[in-house]
């Protein structure tokens, strides 16, 4: 019943289609009109929430403080998009382009006079955090500015384009894609290898750690997760919201394992005791996704996601409040991983990695790279095993289950071990990520393993594709790289004030990607699907072919 | 027995603004059959709606008389929630209708997110405490015996007041029969000719006014808000609404009290560290051994 409409929704805007009647010729007067209820509703929405704050004053009594020229700026630059509401379709009124435009430029004039602190008014209306969003929608307004220029320019440039396009030639772009396509795996494989030697020799010691550990690093630990979580999700079309539990319990297995079992146990084997419980961490992972896996088999779609979360919660509050084994908020000191039981720093004189392969200077830039290169074995391990897993029954069977439940039962596909074996694979992988990140932390606690880990680990693998391992990875270097490249910014700092942030503008960020992409793209950016069994040649299967999960 | 009975006073008064809000959830997935879960963080924004207009109210505007503030705030708040939840459905759920079954749970899940950093970005982390909006207390029995606050006696109040008004938009006005229609039968109700979109629209406008009294009852209850106050609260009223019975209005209310009741003693007499471990464990428990929940009808697949 809804079908058609959906589908006008997601047809794409330049040709003027949308939800509202179209025949109604756009006029001046109409344009305005949209624009007015824009500016109402912007006013109903931001009157109490963005206009006015809640703050402490000196004797910290609450007080509301008033931002009204933030409420003004809301309301123009809902009035300027409302004016622009149909412009996609380039139908435009003049008059109402040029009020746009004057609008746009009004308020700019606003805000680096507000910025520059030329007025005082406005020093008295903004506190930090105020400007700080002011910018942001005077960039804003920017952006829709630069746009409305360029969507003026292709209107009058299109038939030339259009002209252009198909006389390039057409082998060439599929010959060229071809050929990308057959080397990219080796190609980013050396490159990989490549980065952080390369980044030794561009930016020197102190700079490869930042760059080796805040960025390689720590991408390459989201895009493990991210695979870890797309085996779930993406291939058994399993909705899990808790997949972060089985990140903690690998973390704390290592944790508890490294700092009470071995010591109490083995002493002599504490150098390796990483590598000793890194398979337990996995094993562990594996066997509470089991646990967890099974009570909630009869379970479809949002409630099987609703356990889910519940279950990752409860292994969050359990670590939380157990305090005699987890120390609770306090966290456990983990020791450091060791180059296969050569530690890269040691405080009791044991010989360590740079006297044994007479390497001078800190210790820590060998670890950061040898992190480096177990986060990419481990990623890479995954990355391996689902290509391989899709090849067999059990792969085959996930994504069956995917698209549909019904007529796998039908078929005799077990789906309780078909779901277990997803469970488990996945919250394996989650687990070995978990010890991983214990070990190059050196320190843990559950305020790592919150929801919106698992939030964003999922946005991940929506955003990048569910299924596509190019996907996921690209998402991941994108959004979490991304975020690491903004914190390093000093103009955007001088420019957004010293307390900025870019972290919870990214989480913003996210929650709008993740609606937008649902609504326009709902198969991610890499949406095509190779099929993992052919006869005689391979045939690209376009996203827009398969219907998906009803799981 | 009269910490037993002052349990059950919280009980109830805890599980009344659980139930407000658990309605929103269940009238939704009644009608669309998704999980809304951006809900709980439209109960937190409409926290800080309540106080931020109550604080304007009594310091800006001057108003001495609490009771009046009180009652402008409850219909301000109302409004401008049922605007909010308005906006989001049109927004971020309505272009999903159609759309594969996970579609519209995620797009919530990115609406959640969306919300909690969007209030964090314009109100800041911190959390925001007032000094009590309505004291004294009622004593029964002798001194020292059994002492309910006039707050709670309030909340119990103002819930039941509300839920009878909704009672009777639902069960006697066509709006409700259109909505009860929408529930049993979408595509009938449409070819009878229902506006489904705008019935669709107007049960997320009343979830987000039930929200928007949780919310101010939330205030008058602990005197605080915070932007993460929104996941716990709401997960419980989820937990309320599958444990009456999804889909099942005086289910909602029934679960909001008996989480409201169970969260009491379990924090009163077991352990109140894992009182939010109890209300998960009821979550996870219900939907796996009873999914259909205490008053609900159980879901037929239809292949």
């Amino acid at each position: 019943m809804t079908e058609p409409s959906a589908q006008a929704a997601n047809a794409p805007s330049l040709t003027g289609t949308s939800a509202y009647n179209h025949s109604e010729p756009i006029t001046f007067i109409r344009q305005l009109r949209y624009a007015g209820v824009a500016m109402l509703l912007a006013f109903g929405l931001s009157m109490p929430l963005l206009a006015l704050k809640l703050s402490q004053d000196i004797s910290n009594h609450l007080i509301v403080e008033q931002r009204f020229l933030l409420l003004a700026s809301a309301m123009l630059i809902a009035f300027a998009c409302g004016l622009r509401w149909r412009l996609f379709g380039l139908r435009s009124q003049w008059p109402a382009e040029a009020l746009y435009l004057v609008l746009s430029a009004l308020l700019l004039f606003f805000l680096i006079r507000a910025f520059h602190g030329l007025g005082s008014l406005f020093e008295a209306t903004l506190d930090k955090g105020g400007s700080e969003f002011l910018i942001a929608l005077g960039l804003l307004a920017c952006g829709t500015a630069l746009q409305s220029a360029l969507a003026y320019a292709l209107h009058v440039e299109r038939d030339r384009w259009a002209a252009a396009l198909p006389a390039m030639p057409e082998g060439l772009a599929a010959r060229f894609g071809g050929h990308c396509a057959k080397h990219a795996n080796t190609g980013a494989l050396v490159a990989l290898v490549a980065f952080p030697f390369l980044m030794l020799a561009l930016t020197g010691t102190a700079g490869a750690i930042k760059w080796v550990d805040n960025f390689g690093v720590q991408i390459l630990i989201y895009i493990m997760l991210g695979w870890g979580l797309n085996i779930v999700v993406g291939l058994a079309g399993l909705l899990d919201l808790g997949y972060v539990a089985f990140y903690a319990v690998g973390a704390y297995a290592y944790a508890l394992i490294a700092t009470q079992v071995i010591p109490a146990t083995f002493p002599a084997l504490g150098v390796w005791a990483f590598w000793i419980c890194l398979p337990i961490a996995g094993l562990l992972a594996a066997l509470w996704g089991v646990i967890l896996g099974f009570p909630v088999l009869r379970l479809k779609g949002d409630y099987l996601a609703i356990v889910t979360l519940a279950f990752g919660e409860i292994i969050r509050l359990v670590l939380v409040n157990w305090t005699e084994v987890t120390k609770g908020d306090t966290g456990i000191q983990t020791p450091r991983i060791t180059f296969f039981g050569l530690p890269f720093a040691s405080a009791t004189g044991d010989r360590t990695f740079g006297e044994v392969f007479g390497l001078s200077g800190s210790p820590t830039i060998y670890r950061s790279i040898f992190l480096y290169f177990v986060i990419l074995a481990l990623a890479l391990l995954t990355a391996y095993t689902t290509n391989r897993l899709r090849r067999l029954p059990v792969g085959r069977a996930w994504e069956a289950l995917r698209e549909d439940e019904i007529a796998c039962r039908s078929l005799g596909i077990d789906t309780t071990s078909t779901k277990l074996t997803a469970f488990a694979i996945g919250a394996g992988f989650g687990g070995f990520a978990g010890a991983f990140f214990a070990a190059r932390q050196g320190f843990i606690n559950p305020k790592s393993f919150e929801f919106i880990e698992s939030a964003t680990i999922l946005a991940l693998v929506v955003l990048g594709g569910m299924g596509s391992l190019l996907g996921v990875a690209l998402s991941a270097f994108a959004v979490i790289g991304g975020t690491e490249l903004l914190r390093e910014l000093d103009w955007l700092k001088s420019i957004f004030g010293p307390t900025f942030d870019p972290a919870q503008y990214r989480m913003l960020i996210f929650g709008a990607a993740m609606i937008a992409m649902m609504i326009w793209k709902p198969r991610g950016l890499i949406s095509e699907r190779e099929p993992s069994i052919f006869l005689k040649e391979r045939k690209a299967v376009s996203g827009t072919l398969v219907k998906e999960g009803h799981g | 027995m009269e910490y037993f009975i002052q349990q059950t006073v919280n009980g109830i008064t805890l599980g009344s603004i659980y139930g407000l809000i658990a309605i929103g959830y269940t009238m939704v997935y009644g009608i669309i059959g998704m999980v809304n879960f951006a809900h709980g963080d439209v109960f937190m924004m409409s926290s800080f709606i309540a106080l931020i207009f109550y604080l304007v109210l009594t310091q800006i505007l001057g108003i001495t008389s609490v009771a009046l503030a009180l009652l402008i705030v409850l219909i301000l708040g109302m409004l401008l929630t049922g605007l909010w939840n308005w906006m989001i459905e049109r927004i971020a759920y309505r272009p999903l209708r159609g759309s594969f079954r996970l579609a519209p749970l995620i797009s919530a899940i990115g609406m959640s997110i969306f919300l909690v950093n969007l209030m964090q970005v314009i109100q800041g982390p911190n959390n925001k405490s007032v000094a009590p909006l309505v004291t004294g207390f009622l004593t029964l029995g002798t001194a020292g015996g059994i002492v309910i606050p006039y707050k709670q006696i309030l909340i119990v109040a103002v819930t039941g007041g509300l839920l009878a008004l909704f009672w009777y938009l639902v069960q006697r006005t066509p709006l409700g029969r259109a909505q009860r229609a929408c529930e049993q039968d979408i595509k009938m109700a449409a070819l009878l000719g229902i506006d489904v979109d705008r019935t669709i629209s107007i049960t997320f406008i009343m979830g987000a006014a039930l929200a928007a009294v949780a919310g101010l009852l939330y205030v008058i209850q602990y005197g605080s808000v915070n932007i993460s106050d929104g996941f716990v609260p709401g997960v419980k009223a989820f937990t309320a609404a599958v444990l009456g019975g999804i889909g099942s209005l005086p289910g909602a209310v029934l679960g909001g009290l008996m989480i409201g009741l169970i969260e009491a003693m379990w924090g009163g007499y077991v352990s109140a560290d894992y009182k939010d471990v109890a209300a998960f464990s009821i979550l996870a428990v219900t939907l796996i051994f009873r999914p259909s929940g205490l008053l609900g009808r159980p879901e037929v697949e239809k292949v």
